[in-house]
């Protein structure tokens, strides 16, 4: 391979666009949702349907700070073509869930 | 070719250009195909996930979510993995500014936070069936192992594939090869860090209150 006598000196290639910051964002972000999820759980202030929708919005934010800040899922070559793949699959992952959810739901048809 | 530094003469050409891990085409294709198969193991985790919320109150007789978690073994669980998610993070951006060393430590520090959260799962899981709960205990706890055993295969794998990608960054530098191969592991792990946050939400802690 070519490249492995190229060892040491930098390929000429651009920078990217974002700074450390946006990890830092992101982790410190990630840690606070992580921290207010388990609050919402231990402080007991709150039971049954609403809190799991709480932590469930939790779950949502703490992704998109994966996928914005950490894997900048709208960055790369050209067109994010690839986030409509990974779009895809969230959309999918609901219709399964909810779908075998719902689906389940009527007991007499499917016990 | 020459050295990029003071040969460019604004900045925001550097910014325009690609980064190193798209300079090629077949490299771009490469982390194109990588974005493709996270979405395919993100339904592999959908139907994983789907059998959990059906089959998570079918606990024959055995063991109940809310009895068997223990609660800061997964907190310590999630920090860490969420700890890792950052650092591998910093050794993408480190990879991006060609600093072939710092991208080493980073994904060493990435590895061994990634052992240290296969460890604690380990434990956890040798533990649950010391105390009875096993795989073929209830329906609940084929769901849970099967989900949260995936989970740690990937990581596990994860860890094996960083490795080797750590011996490649010391040995040939930050080429646009390694810089690709830097590039989809750190998105690997990051998506095993999404799947976890739902794994932490949708068993753990819905599993301390239903």
């Amino acid at each position: 391979m070519q490249a492995h006598m190229e060892m040491g000196k930098p390929v000429q290639a651009g920078k990217p666009q974002h700074g450390i910051g946006q990890y830092v964002l992101g982790y410190v972000l990630s840690v606070v949702l992580t921290l207010a999820a388990l609050w919402a759980v231990f402080a007991h202030g709150l039971h049954g349907g609403p809190l799991v929708l709480i932590l469930l919005a939790l779950a949502v934010l703490q992704i998109g700070v994966q996928l914005f800040l950490f894997m900048h899922i709208t960055k790369g070559d050209g067109p994010p073509v690839h986030s409509l793949a990974i779009a895809m699959a969230f959309f999918f992952t609901v219709v399964f869930v909810a779908g075998s959810l719902w689906a389940m739901s009527f007991h007499y048809m499917v016990a | 070719m020459s050295i990029m530094t003071l040969e460019r003469p604004r900045a925001h050409e550097d910014a325009e250009a690609k980064t190193i891990e798209y300079s090629q085409p077949s490299e771009s294709l490469k982390i194109f195909g990588f974005w493709l198969f996270l979405a395919t193991d993100m339904l592999l985790f959908a139907c994983l996930f789907a059998t959990y919320v059906l089959l998570h109150t079918h606990t024959a007789g055995g063991p109940t979510a809310r009895t068997l978690f223990d609660v800061p073994g997964f907190e310590a669980e999630t920090f860490i993995l969420l700890t890792s998610s950052f650092t591998g993070g910093i050794a993408t951006y480190e990879m991006q500014h060609q600093r072939s060393k710092s991208v080493a430590v980073w994904l060493f520090i990435t590895i061994l936070l990634g052992l240290a959260f296969i460890g604690l799962e380990v434990q956890e899981f040798i533990h649950d069936v010391h105390i009875g709960a096993t795989m073929s205990t209830s329906a609940f706890l084929s769901a849970f192992f099967t989900l949260v055993g995936t989970h740690g295969c990937h990581v596990s794998l994860g860890i094996v594939w960083m490795a080797a990608i750590l011996i490649q960054v010391l040995r040939w530098g930050i080429t646009p090869q390694t810089a690709r191969k830097v590039f989809n592991v750190g998105l690997y792990w990051h998506f095993l860090d999404v799947v976890w946050v739902f794994i932490f939400t949708v068993v753990y802690l819905t599993g301390m209150v239903m």
